[in-house]
């Protein structure tokens, strides 16, 4: 099995280095998670998927970033890994019918590589880097975990708008409040975190399904891009946590309800 | 000059041109670090060291903010105490030399790190602050001397969080023939303490006015802000002393601070209302007005993240809840 894995490892080391040259990060552990991520899957650097981070850490516990790879044709799955975080794999979008696109904030410990792959119809993953610079800006106290006393009584609210325009593409913006705990809290708190949100429209049809992982962060907000008829008249919103909750939202999706910003 | 400051022109160039890991080669080595403090006289008994219009970091030792020195007849007033324990060493020091006499009082005006973390080096009895001040330093204090070591590294060495022991009630207080009336005002924090000298007319702002450096927002209810602005332009003055950027006997700081909230804060609202996440709303661009401002671009990308979890939760509909 470990001889399997590494024979992986270099399968897919050479399959990038033929077409990308080199991690452009030069991260030390990209090769291992690159293997155990994409197993013999071949993948190469490309920029045209794009990892925005901002240029300061703000909150360590809330580091906001959008991976998009709408410029590559036929992406069927997003994956979002931190390299240097201590639990790598962040969140993989199955886009379905909608864009490969999500922001989204996440928790971070250090500096790291921040990347992006989108499986793409040609069978290969395509991967985005961007490095995050964790220097905070001095005038903020570190993340601390929130204790908020009343944290059950919220537990799977949810907030969310849809804009809409003529070009099919909605773009929901949601927050479900959950504290995210990623079990690897000194007080021995387990890991309680949402790990899966499914979009449908109103026939059922799944405009996509969203794997989360313990970095996101506490009380998930994203951003999406998806793909509706015109007459659909709102998005349902299945979200599912690994202690068994299960979280339903509906949002209006109004045809021109307001401009969509498309940036 | 002295040597200090050449030293420090040094470091700072290491740190341009070869590098972090040089830098703290060098500094492993080196002797303790002094700051360069150079006192404006601003008039007759009263002076300002001004902070540098950067970012907190390992070369400037985070002394980026202004600290304010008066004269009286029972001893010198000392307005925030600066980033570290070795800056308020030096600040007595420069305040024994310049009045001739000891401190005799301390005001702190808000809870930051840059403004309060030389409070050590004075006898906790003679620091004066609100109680806000005091509850905002007892519950941030340790994370913010976290954060402090971390942007200005050895520079902070033996500082520890040290809480005020004179609770400002009073709005008006005599030191020896100088006397001050004590305006608690908030919106840069929960609670912001401006001080306005009876005998010079000098407004001292803390950090509700910055001037030609970007207003930081990580405590900031702007709306409190503006009006707290309104209420300081309303007090006859002859001077403004920010807490970040230049003395002047004019309203520059009143009107640009008021105006970078008033902008920042549509900009980034009418990205929450078009639909934007945070990293979208980051790559937006600033009034042109702003390019002549230190910092804008950093403390507006600084803003949208302490504004936007506060839109969200604010703003978004309720769209559901338990299955
Ligand atoms: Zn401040």
């Amino acid at each position: 099995m470990k001889v399997r894995l590494i024979l992986a490892c270099t399968l897919a080391t050479l399959a990038g280095a033929a077409s990308a040259a080199e991690d452009p990060m030069h991260s030390p552990v990209w090769a291992q998670l690159a293997a155990r991520h994409f197993g013999t899957t071949p993948y190469v650097y490309d920029e045209r998927v794009v990892v925005t981070v901002p240029g300061i850490v703000e909150n360590q516990a809330q580091v906001p970033v959008t991976a998009d790879a709408r410029a590559v044709p036929g992406v069927t799955k997003l994956m979002v890994i931190a390299d240097l975080n201590p639990i790598q794999h962040v969140l993989t979008l199955t886009p379905g019918p909608s864009a490969p696109y999500i922001s989204f904030r996440f928790k971070v410990e250090q500096a790291t590589p921040v990347r992006a792959a989108a499986l793409a119809a040609d069978g290969v993953w395509h991967v985005g880097s961007r490095y995050l610079d964790a220097a905070g800006g001095g005038c903020s106290a570190p993340a601390m975990a929130r204790k908020d006393a009343d944290w059950t009584e919220t537990l799977g609210a949810a907030q969310g708008r849809i804009w809409r325009d003529g070009s099919g593409l909605a773009r929901l913006r949601l927050r479900v409040r959950h504290p995210m705990d990623t079990g690897l809290a000194k007080d021995g708190t387990p890991a309680f975190h949402i790990e899966q949100v499914e979009m449908k429209d109103e026939n059922g049809a799944s405009l996509g399904t969203l794997e989360l992982f313990e970095p996101v962060s506490e009380d998930p907000t994203v951003t999406m891009l998806l793909r509706v008829q015109p007459s659909t008249p709102s998005v349902s919103i299945d979200s599912r946590d690994n202690n068994g909750g299960v979280f339903r939202a509906t949002v209006p999706a109004p045809w021109k309800s307001s401009q969509l910003a498309n940036p | 000059m002295s040597a200090t400051l050449s030293r420090r022109n040094a470091l700072a160039a290491l740190s341009g041109l070869a590098g972090a890991p040089i830098l703290s080669m060098f500094d492993a080595e080196a002797a303790p670090k002094a700051y360069t403090l150079m006192p404006q006289k601003l008039t007759d008994g009263v002076w300002m060291v001004a902070g540098v219009p950067e970012a907190i970091n390992t070369a400037n030792g985070g002394a980026i903010a202004n600290i304010s020195i008066l004269s009286t007849s029972e001893g010198a007033v000392i307005i925030d105490t600066g980033p570290s324990k070795r800056y308020g060493e030096q600040l007595r020091v420069l305040a024994q030399s310049l009045t001739g006499k000891d401190v005799a009082r301390v005001y702190l005006t808000h809870f930051h790190p840059d403004h309060v973390f030389g409070t050590q080096a004075f006898p906790a009895e003679s620091v004066a602050a609100t109680e806000g001040v005091i509850k905002g330093l007892t519950e941030l204090g340790e994370g913010f001397s976290a954060a402090m070591y971390q942007a200005a590294g050895d520079w902070m060495r033996g500082t520890e969080v040290v809480l005020p022991k004179h609770v400002i009630t009073s709005s008006v207080e005599d030191i020896g023939d100088r006397r001050l009336r004590l305006l608690r005002m908030k919106g840069h924090t929960a609670s912001d303490l401006a001080i306005f000298d009876e005998q010079t007319g000098i407004i001292f702002a803390g950090d509700l006015v910055f001037l030609d450096r970007a207003p930081t927002t990580p405590h900031a209810d702007i709306g409190a802000w503006k009006v707290a602005l309104a209420n300081l332009g309303g007090i006859p003055h002859t001077m403004i002393v920010p807490g970040h950027g230049p003395a002047e006997d004019n309203t520059r700081g009143l009107d640009q601070t008021r105006v970078w909230l008033t902008e920042i804060d549509a900009i980034i609202g009418q990205a929450f209302e078009r639909g934007l996440d945070m990293t979208e709303a980051i790559a937006l661009p600033l009034p042109e007005w702003t390019n002549k401002i230190a910092l804008a671009r950093y403390e507006y990308e600084r803003t949208v993240m302490h504004l936007y979890p506060k839109l969200e939760a604010a703003k978004l509909p309720k769209v559901g809840g338990r299955g």
